[in-house]
């Protein structure tokens, strides 16, 4: 095998290790902490923003309206699909219209 | 909302999975395709540009290491660097750990391989929704944006070259929009807005000091610790009703 099979598959299995690990060390416990509880449930919040926020400070103006499109229709309640496209629509009319 | 549906019925459950799946396979596709054209671009073979996505399954790091690839740094830097930008994964598996303590521990680990950015917040998104995460569901979300994944890698890779002007179509803006849907998912949770506004500076912040990929860790950690130290919490049952 060459050195780059070699390497992807040491990053599948490093990839593997974190996808376990915090299940590895939390199931130990038998009770957690409230503490950590709150810690817990801010994960998804935290971690996933910290994928959109800085990209959108990277942008145009046409990432920005469609960030702001999606996230107005996402608010009200408007569901995870027509947020979705809405934005999307936005990102690509503007992109080809500013260029 | 619940009350009137099997949860042991495994064919009903699966399909309810797969219904979710079709947003992540919409979103995620164009950046799949993106991969495999740009590994191939970067000097991978399309068998091995396939293997990373059927293997390590985790776009931003294939991004980050197809890229590290073709600067001819050794091995252990390229496998260290996958893991920097993987490691935001210990935190689901903490979490996603709790909902699945019924489950055998072979299922549980064989599930978490798949536990994707999207595969993660979809299965708590179902524990917002008060129904439980059973292990037919969480297939069903998890094996067609598995395989979708590996078959747009696989075009990308044969025919990536032909896409005429990635940017146009917006396709790499896709995931980010997407995330961002998934952010207001939890916006019933206690400490939500703190958590997002502290956790949106500090990987900006981190974004253009330590640079990528470190903004994902520093901006989490940061939005976390906040959670974890915000006073009169109540105690654990009390936000468990609250995560409804």
């Amino acid at each position: 095998m060459t050195t780059t099979v070699w390497i992807i598959l040491a990053g599948a299995v490093v990839t593997f290790l974190t996808r376990i690990g915090g299940d590895l060390v939390l199931s130990r416990f038998e009770r957690i902490h409230p503490r950590l509880e709150a810690a817990l449930n801010a994960v998804p919040a935290a971690v996933l923003t910290t994928l959109v926020a800085p990209v959108a400070t990277t942008g145009g103006i046409a990432e920005a309206a469609s960030l702001v499109v999606a996230g107005g229709i996402f608010l009200r309640g408007g569901g995870m699909m027509a947020g979705f496209v809405a934005g999307a629509a936005v990102l690509i009319a503007l992109r080809n219209l500013i260029g | 909302m619940s009350e009137n549906i099997d949860f042991n019925d495994t064919g009903a459950e699966f399909r309810r999975g797969m219904r979710r799946s079709i947003p992540v396979v919409i979103a995620a596709a164009p950046f799949g395709l993106l991969f495999g054209a740009l590994a191939v671009s970067n000097g991978l073979t399309v068998g091995e540009a396939v293997l990373m996505s059927a293997t390590i399954y985790a776009g931003a790091s294939q991004m980050v290491g197809i890229e590290l690839f073709g600067q001819d740094l050794a091995p252990w830097v390229v496998v260290l660097s996958v893991f920097a930008v993987n490691f935001r994964h210990v935190l689901y598996s903490a979490v996603s750990g709790r909902v699945t303590r019924h489950w055998s521990t072979l299922k549980r680990y064989f599930a978490f391989f798949f536990l994707t950015d999207p595969q993660f917040a979809e299965a708590e998104r179902r524990v917002t929704e008060r129904r439980p995460v059973t292990f037919a569901w969480y297939m069903g979300l998890a094996l067609p944006i598995y395989l979708f994944w590996i078959a747009v890698a696989l075009l990308g890779a044969l025919f990536g070259q032909i896409i005429p002007n990635p940017a146009a179509l917006g396709i790499d803006f896709l995931l980010p929009l997407y995330f961002l849907g998934l952010v207001m998912e939890f916006r019933e949770r206690p400490l939500w807005l703190p958590v997002v506004a502290v956790s949106a500076i500090a990987s900006i912040a981190a974004y253009y000091s330590i640079g990528s990929p470190w903004h994902v860790s520093v901006g989490a950690v940061v939005g976390i610790l906040l959670a974890a130290v915000w006073p009169a919490q109540g105690t654990a049952s009390e936000i468990e009703e609250g995560r409804a």
